[in-house]
């Protein structure tokens, strides 16, 4: 059963100066139990769909129905049904007071969700628990470490145990350690709670550490979707630099014959491959190199980036701020599929 | 409407709570008025005892306290807005905007909370005065005490819906300048604005401070019951609904 289903949803800025269509007919089906991502650069529409899943923003045209409620005839039920995560970057930060106390905070968002109020010293303690924030209850939320304060904003949107949480942005700004820390959390959601996730993302790792599903966003419009595996796939496949000492003719002649070879790039000395599955190609590539008596003199293997898939989706690259790529940057060193290259010389 | 009384409870009990974290605040606003009271207060009794023409006669601290009051109240509740901005930032205001919570409550218990800090700084103010000469009678003081606390609503609820429409610090203290500042001159709160030549007069008759000060200063004299009394009660009532209802405008509407 779908927990949103959202039909031609789209939202138009209209500022005197100029008119934005920040999302322009956005359709998408989330089953219960799902964790589905919203893969795409900044100023997508990824947190504008959300904003107006989430009933922060009225869309100009289209329906939704989150949670069994009517987004635009009920948005009380689905504000009760849902719990949202905002961004932590940009303008606004992830909901918590820093000059509140942890408890406080937690306290105010259980009683605001009419959870009664004999039960909400166990529902705290057992977020406490869910989101290891033991021990910190009586800091004030500025004194948080980034990686805590995060966990905490997410407490906070699950407080009420919503079958529904989306999270914008979870782990942007956060160092590699806590990232993947966070990725269990979101993981142990939906295995220990049976949580629906949706999240926003820039980070194709991200997406595909957690996802079942990746929904990619550009320009306002879902232009692909499927599991991450699909999705890698169907843009690019993996990409096989090589540099060979003899022929680049003869070595492109021989790579060609293998059947896991899709595309092949000559600059110069080294030779550059889209290859299906890389990884298990690898092998059979080299010996066909061997047999034809060709010595190598250096070999890499790329995974898909997001970079790669926007340029294959969309023609450019990847648009994105100066902020964002400095972390896209440190990404892949907790990334399961960033650039894990094999080099030999 | 219940969840509009306990949400209101629950926000404006979270609200103190932060102010008290940080109790130095309410004192730093009252430094401002005291001192006008003690470097300024002493001039007026010469102005005063000196029979210079528009002056009312009786005590020149009856005067002058409500004056002071008002302008705590302007410069006080007029630059909470800036708190709903870091609020904003933070993204609190988009958090509760997501629960269930009344989304009124969010400004009314803010709102009251500052309606009670001004009131308690307006009691000290005035004990302050007290011990510079002050003499008044208290029912005059309750009713001055009133006036200013629906002066603190009206101006707190404002501000904050104004802070979160332009959510900028930058835009925002500017604005607040060029509004309090000709304001709080065109009330008359340190000298009586009949001084002023007709045109100064008249322009001042066009802000709503000229007829609260004015009936404040009637309570504190002992007059009750004259038509400058409910004329500025009719006043500061009137402004009260206005800010509200402009206010609550900002905090329910569907898109922030």
């Amino acid at each position: 059963m779908a927990i949103i289903e959202a039909r031609g949803l789209a939202r138009t800025f209209v500022s005197r100066r100029s008119t934005v269509e920040a999302v322009r007919g956005v359709d998408l089906e989330v089953g219960d139990g799902e964790i589905v991502g919203f893969l795409g650069p900044n100023g997508a529409g990824k947190t504008t769909t959300l904003r107006m899943l989430t009933t922060l923003l009225k869309p100009t045209a289209g329906t939704a129905i989150v949670c069994g409620a009517d987004l635009r005839r009920d948005p009380g039920n689905v504000r009760k049904r849902i719990g949202y995560v905002p961004q932590a970057i940009g303008l606004t930060a992830g909901g918590s007071d820093p000059n509140c106390l942890v408890r406080e905070e937690l306290k105010i968002q259980a009683k605001v969700y009419r959870v009664p109020a004999a039960e909400i010293p166990a529902r705290m303690q057992r977020i406490i628990d869910q989101l290891e924030l033991t021990g910190l209850d009586d800091r004030l939320c500025k004194t948080l470490s980034g990686g805590q304060r995060r966990r905490l904003d997410i407490a906070l949107g699950l407080i009420h145990s919503p079958r529904l949480v989306f999270l914008d942005e979870p782990t942007t700004g956060l160092d590699p350690q806590s990232r993947s820390n966070l990725w269990d959390h979101i993981r142990a959601l939906r295995a220990d709670l049976h949580t629906t996730v949706f999240l926003t993302t820039h980070y194709l790792e991200e997406a595909d550490a957690l996802c079942d599903r990746v929904l990619v966003i550009d320009n306002g419009k879902i232009i692909a979707s499927g599991s991450p595996e699909e999705l890698k796939r169907r843009i690019s496949g993996d990409v096989v630099t090589l540099s060979v000492t003899g022929d680049t003719a003869v070595a492109q002649n021989v790579l060609a014959a293998d059947q896991a070879v899709r595309e092949i790039g000559v600059e110069g000395r080294s030779l550059r491959l889209s290859v299906e599955h890389g990884e298990e190609a690898l092998p059979g590539l080299l010996r066909a190199l061997d047999r034809a008596g060709l010595s190598l003199t250096s070999i890499q293997l790329a995974r898909p980036t997001l970079d790669d898939v926007f340029l294959t989706l969309t023609g450019r690259s990847l648009r994105d701020d100066s902020a964002t790529a400095g972390q896209e940057a440190q990404a892949p060193a907790v990334a399961i599929s960033a650039p894990a290259s094999t080099k030999t010389s | 409407m219940t969840s509009f009384a306990t949400d209101t409870i629950l926000i404006f009990r979270r609200q103190l709570a932060l102010m008290l974290r940080q109790p130095a605040w309410v004192i730093i606003g009252l430094i401002q008025p005291i001192l006008y009271l003690v470097f300024f207060g002493p001039l007026l009794t010469k102005v005063a005892s000196g029979s210079l023409a528009g002056f009312p006669p009786g005590n020149s601290y009856s005067f002058f306290v409500p004056g002071l009051l008002i302008q705590l109240g302007l410069f006080g509740a007029s630059f909470v807005g800036f708190a709903i901005i870091a609020d904003w930032r933070a993204g609190v205001i988009e958090r509760f905007r997501v629960t269930p919570v009344n989304r009124l409550a969010l400004l009314a218990g803010r709102v009251l909370r500052d309606a009670l800090i001004l009131l308690i700084q307006a009691i000290i103010l005035v004990l302050a005065g007290l011990a510079f000469g002050l003499r008044a009678p208290l029912g005059g003081v309750l009713i001055g005490l009133a006036f200013i606390t629906l002066v603190g609503v009206s101006l707190a609820a404002i501000s904050y819906s104004v802070g979160l429409l332009l959510k900028s610090e930058d835009a925002l203290a500017p604005l607040l300048n060029m509004v309090v500042v000709p304001l709080m001159l065109l009330s008359g709160i340190m000298l009586p604005m009949t001084l002023g030549p007709g045109w100064l007069q008249g322009i001042a008759r066009a802000t709503p401070f000229r007829y609260i000060i004015d009936a404040m200063r009637e309570a504190f004299h002992g007059v009750y019951g004259g038509a400058i009394m409910i004329e500025g009660a009719a006043v500061a009532v009137g402004m009260a609904a206005v800010c509200i209802w402009a206010a609550s405008r900002a905090f329910v509407r569907e898109n922030a």
